[in-house]
């Protein structure tokens, strides 16, 4: 999940004889299933929200492209090679068309940009984990991604019309990045010696459970799930994705040979479902609050692009605009 | 450094080019100026790996000791590369990245244009799918020097200093070209001679357009990336770029 704990500004969810007409004719139109469009009356809290989940989407797949960067200069073959630089370019695609839909929402590119960069607007967590090894270009697609597609799923029915269409494409993209990921560390399991072994499993070791907390926190403790669900913004809770999620995986995991670091884990044969371990919560928020292992690298590493980019976007702009000038004359 | 024919030189010279300018693209990633070029940069270098791959399997067919093409990337030395000196020079900031850019692919598209009529039809078959990409890199790289040149005062300055910084490697490009004759006359490389010539007239047209100032024909330095004869950068790119298959030789990745 690439968006986490987003603030809805919400103190309680509302009935619909406490709206005023305009909320309540919306709240109708999303609990009808029809999609909300840019230029449809919305509830300003609504627009914020999805403002603030787009752009932590938006932020995710472009501070995303920085573990993936530290290893495409040492990819160890041409396929993989092709495979992880076509995987970052879609990265920044999918950067690209999320700024878009989250504009059609009256906000700045840019502006939310500097927001992120300030340390005042978040990005998965996920990312600020590094990656040593090589078969961590593998976990993060097989994982992470596959993490993110759980959730992203049910976003492709989102009730925001341009942002459950970004979803549609995104999925798809993802899909094939996931399936590519599991597939460079079953190679590496079937095909490869001890070492490449080891390094999936301490790849799988590593990532195990910063990948459950993509989710986000329990039910319980996630003050903004009800109302996200109540304009299905989110479409499920955060314990029923991760479940999902742990569902389908375990099973993968299997057939990879590997482990993942939980003695707690074993199926519940009543339930169907695989029961896990307690999460480190702590460790999630600290995370969050700028203290993981690379948060302030990864910041400082998109700001710097940003900063000592900036006369060349002025040049564009002046180039422009002497080109424009140039035509009218 | 090994010596082969001249056709399988120039096929690792292509290839070798294409890898070298791709790696270099690849550290880049998340350090672009904008979002749009971070796309842009990726795709340039997707189309220079797949390139490489063409013109380096070719190459180990010819070469003909067992090698593939991922053992002529990821195994031979910096003595045994052919690629030109400019792509390998350091990225430095976004008007050096872009100087180096259009030079190489001013200089890429006047070679594919020649090999595309080649009598050779493996050569002209790659190099015609290859010439369709680098009309699009030598768009996009010239769009920049225009835009950086004819900019604001910082971006010509810059822009100006990044040519003649990398400028000075250009000499590469009108080498002698003794060992091209032969292929041109069997049809091979069909207007090799004036590869030159037409890489001149475009730098020269855009910079111009970029109120750019030429900086005089470059001298030879004694250097010859086709004879392996490289700049200190070449080590460490291919240190990093060859770390896995050579850290793990029996792995299968």
């Amino acid at each position: 999940m690439y968006a986490q704990m987003v603030e809805t500004g919400s103190k309680g969810v509302r009935d619909l004889e406490s709206m005023s007409d305009q909320e309540r004719a919306f709240q109708e139109r999303v609990d009808a299933d029809i999609k909300i469009e840019a230029k449809n009356w919305m509830p300003e809290a609504y627009r914020k929200t999805l403002i603030r989940q787009i752009s932590q989407h938006a932020h995710s797949e472009i501070v995303g492209m920085l573990p993936e960067g530290n290893w495409v200069t040492r990819a160890p073959s041409l396929k993989r090679k092709l495979q992880l630089m076509a995987k970052i370019q879609d990265e920044a695609g999918h950067g690209l068309y999320l700024y878009s839909a989250m504009e059609t929402l009256g906000a700045d590119r840019d502006e939310e940009v500097q927001k992120m960069h300030e340390g005042k607007a978040k990005y998965s967590s996920i990312f600020n984990y590094p990656t040593l090894n090589w078969a961590d270009m593998g976990t993060i697609g097989w994982l992470v991604d596959g993490a993110a597609i759980v959730n992203q799923v049910p976003l492709q029915r989102t009730s925001y019309g341009p942002y459950a269409r970004a979803m549609i494409r995104v999925c798809k993209e993802e899909s094939f990045h996931q399936r590519q990921g599991y597939e460079i560390l079953l190679h590496m399991m079937t095909h490869g010696n001890e070492a490449q072994k080891a390094m999936v499993q301490d790849s799988i070791n590593r990532f195990w459970w910063p990948v459950l907390m993509m989710f986000g926190p329990s039910d319980a403790n996630s003050p903004n799930s009800a109302q996200s669900m109540a304009w299905k913004i989110k479409r499920h809770s955060n314990d029923e994705l991760r479940q999902r999620f742990i569902d389908q995986t375990i099973p993968q995991l299997q057939i990879l040979g590997c482990t993942v670091p939980d003695p707690d884990l074993k199926y519940n044969e009543e339930t169907g479902h695989w029961e896990f371990g307690d999460i480190e919560w702590s460790e999630f928020y600290e995370v969050l609050k700028g203290n993981g292992p690379c948060n302030k690298e990864r910041v400082a590493q998109r700001k710097k692009a940003i900063d000592e980019g900036a006369w060349v976007r002025e040049a564009a702009v002046a180039y422009a605009k002497k080109k424009q000038q140039r035509n009218a004359a | 450094m090994t010596r082969y024919d001249d056709l399988t030189e120039l096929l690792l010279q292509l290839g070798d080019s294409a890898m070298v300018q791709a790696q270099r693209l690849c550290e880049l990633v998340g350090g672009a100026p904008a979002l749009e070029e971070e796309v842009a940069l990726m795709n340039v270098g997707l189309d220079l790996v797949g390139q490489a791959r063409n013109w380096l399997e070719y190459a180990a067919e010819r070469i003909n000791d067992g090698r593939t093409a991922d053992d002529l990337v990821f195994l031979r030395d910096s003595s045994d590369y052919c690629n030109l000196l400019l792509v390998e020079l350091p990225n430095g900031d976004f008007g050096v990245t872009i100087a180096k850019q259009f030079l190489f692919d001013s200089w890429h598209y006047a070679m594919l244009q020649s090999l595309s009529g080649s009598s050779d039809e493996r050569i002209a078959a790659v190099a015609t799918k290859s010439f369709k990409e680098v009309t699009y890199h030598l768009r996009r790289s010239s769009e920049w020097v225009k835009r950086l040149g004819d900019g604001t005062d910082e971006s010509h300055q810059r822009m100006q200093a990044a040519i003649d910084q990398v400028w000075h490697y250009s000499f590469e490009f009108s080498m002698p070209t003794e060992h091209l004759a032969a292929l041109e006359a069997e049809g091979v490389f069909p207007a090799a001679s004036t590869v030159h010539e037409r890489w001149s007239e475009t730098v020269k047209a855009v910079l111009s357009e970029a109120t750019l100032t030429q900086p005089e024909a470059a001298a030879r330095n004694y250097l010859s990336g086709r004879e392996g004869l490289h700049t200190e950068s070449l080590g460490y790119i291919l240190a990093e770029m060859q770390f896995l298959p050579r850290a793990y030789p029996d792995a299968n990745w």
